[in-house]
């Protein structure tokens, strides 16, 4: 069997959930406590890719990035990024698909910590930078893991998108999914059945080692 | 001293209301906010620590001006220097006693207030302790210790004590004044208790539907008739015990203890916590000067 695929699409959702993480964090402190005006317009946004065709936003992507439009001639031209059929490209399109997976968990945790909580670390004169580091972030400890986990876990699971702007280029934007789909479509399926073996194993771990320390089922003595 | 100045529109549950205040707190009172709920007591101490913004007039504390509309000023809460207690406490849930305290720390600050602290406050046998361990009263005395780390000269509490039994809050209730007069605090407690009141307070502002009514020291505010010929106080059954064919009252009337002498048939609807007055008739005190 051969493995690239599947390590390719596990350094894939790795890339991603590491970034998304880092875009999440601000947006979600941003979308829990602000009260602009343009807030339900950017959630709606976030929440897209759940409703979403896969392939809309793919092909969207595929729009943006061709060279034949500005964005993509800028990018290619100028910066000489290509981000069409490439791991980058894979990478930026995978963190807007699984943005809500990672957005949501946060965004109610932080909702469901008491206010009294960042206004008592406020009058002890503490910056709001900090509070969030000290307080605030090590309080959502589970929304976070069930953040990272659904995140890497969703991008694992991506296909369309991958199909639409990635292709089958193997080492480069063939991941596990894509890979079982060419397999099937040249009758090789005890080689689709291997990849699907090992992708379904790995993600029912993953999910069941959330469901576990969310649950406390790992802690030694529950009070 | 503090002067506070302020209109703000409140959302109230009868639609909006204007709260409307003109306070002056003279430096090392411990005063009350008193009324009745939603009347704008929290949004008043929560506008003096800057996590409110009011929505006119000027907060100025020693001369240093913290809010005013006219001169855009608007002291941010890290900078006005105030202990806060909040009615749910606020501890960190992830940090252990001795962690809480600590956070509160200022940069460069020693710790070796916090070992004060701990001692004051009796929390030596529970510093390892995370808050969801600990009782109420416990919680309550740590939130205290804590907005006392940084050495703030203004102590707010927002009703700290009503979600206490009687027992306990009487205990904290000597907290606060120790607390208090140790570290010459301005205080100003938001209290529903007159007992409580009574013990505690120099001064009680009355709110009403965001304005202020009335103010005064306790005995002024809560004593409808200053001047009676009658010998009788109002106090706090704290506790009833049967001895031989009598039960033993004991009251708290101010904040001295008293104990009064009763029939079953006297007792029959009381208990601890409940208010009562006790009065005496055909009988003559005798006054004696104090030293």
């Amino acid at each position: 069997m051969n493995w690239e695929p599947l390590i390719l699409t596990f350094k894939l959702a790795l890339v991603t959930t590491v970034l998304l993480l880092i875009i999440a964090i601000p947006l979600c402190y941003w979308l829990a406590y602000s009260k602009s005006r343009i807030k339900p317009i950017i959630e709606t946004l976030v929440s897209m890719p759940l409703v979403l065709p896969p392939t809309v936003l793919g092909f969207y992507f595929l729009v943006a990035f061709s060279p034949n439009n500005a964005l993509g001639d800028w990018l290619n031209g100028t910066l000489g990024i290509k981000l069409l059929f490439s791991f980058p490209g894979l990478v930026i399109a995978s963190i807007f698909y699984s943005l809500p997976f990672m957005v949501h968990p946060i965004q109610s945790g932080l909702y469901s910590i008491s206010p009294s909580l960042k206004e008592a670390a406020y009058v002890m004169g503490k910056s709001k930078f900090s509070t969030l580091i000290r307080v605030l972030l090590p309080n959502i400890k589970s929304s976070l893991l069930t953040g990272i986990v659904l995140s890497f876990a969703h991008t694992i699971g991506e296909f369309g998108v991958v199909l639409m702007i990635g292709g089958n280029i193997p080492g480069e934007t063939k991941v596990a999914s894509i890979a079982i789909y060419d397999e099937v479509e040249a009758l090789n399926y005890s080689a689709a059945n291997s990849y699907s073996l090992v992708l379904f194993a790995i993600t029912f771990c993953i999910l069941l080692m959330v469901y576990l320390i969310n649950g406390g089922y790992l802690k030694k003595s529950r009070k | 001293m503090i002067a506070l100045n302020i209109q703000k529109e409140l959302q109230s549950t009868d639609g909006k209301m204007l709260l409307n205040l003109n306070l002056r707190i003279n430096k090392g009172q411990l005063v009350t906010l008193y009324g009745p709920s939603g009347v704008g007591k929290t949004s008043t101490l929560r506008m003096l620590s800057g996590l409110l913004k009011p929505g006119e007039g000027v907060i100025t504390v020693n001369d240093t001006t913290w809010f005013s509309t006219d001169k855009d000023i608007n002291l941010k809460p890290q900078l006005r220097k105030i202990g806060y207690v909040f009615q749910d406490y606020a501890l960190f849930p992830h940090m252990s006693v001795l962690q809480n305290l600590e956070f509160a720390l200022h940069k460069n600050q020693k710790s070796n207030i916090i070992t004060e602290l701990l001692t004051i406050m009796e929390l030596d046998q529970l510093k390892g302790r995370k808050p969801d361990t600990l009782s109420g009263g416990q919680k309550q005395r740590v939130a205290l210790a804590r907005a006392l780390v940084q050495k703030p000269e203004i102590l707010l509490l927002d009703e700290p004590l009503s979600a206490l039994d009687s027992t306990i809050r009487l205990k904290l209730q000597d907290y606060i004044l120790k607390v208090h007069k140790k570290y010459s605090l301005t205080t100003i407690l938001i209290s529903h208790d007159i007992g409580e009141i009574y013990k505690l307070s120099d001064w009680v502002f009355v709110l009403k539907d965001g304005l202020l009514i009335q103010e005064g020291t306790p005995s002024e505010v809560f004593i409808s008739k200053k001047v009676s010929g009658k010998f009788k106080f109002t106090g706090e059954i704290i506790s009833i015990e049967k001895e031989d064919v009598v039960f033993i009252v004991r009251v708290l009337i101010f904040s001295e203890i008293v104990k009064v002498i009763a029939q079953e048939s006297e007792i029959q609807n009381l208990g601890p916590g409940d208010k009562v007055i006790i009065a005496s008739k055909a009988f003559n005190p005798i006054i004696l000067k104090l030293e």
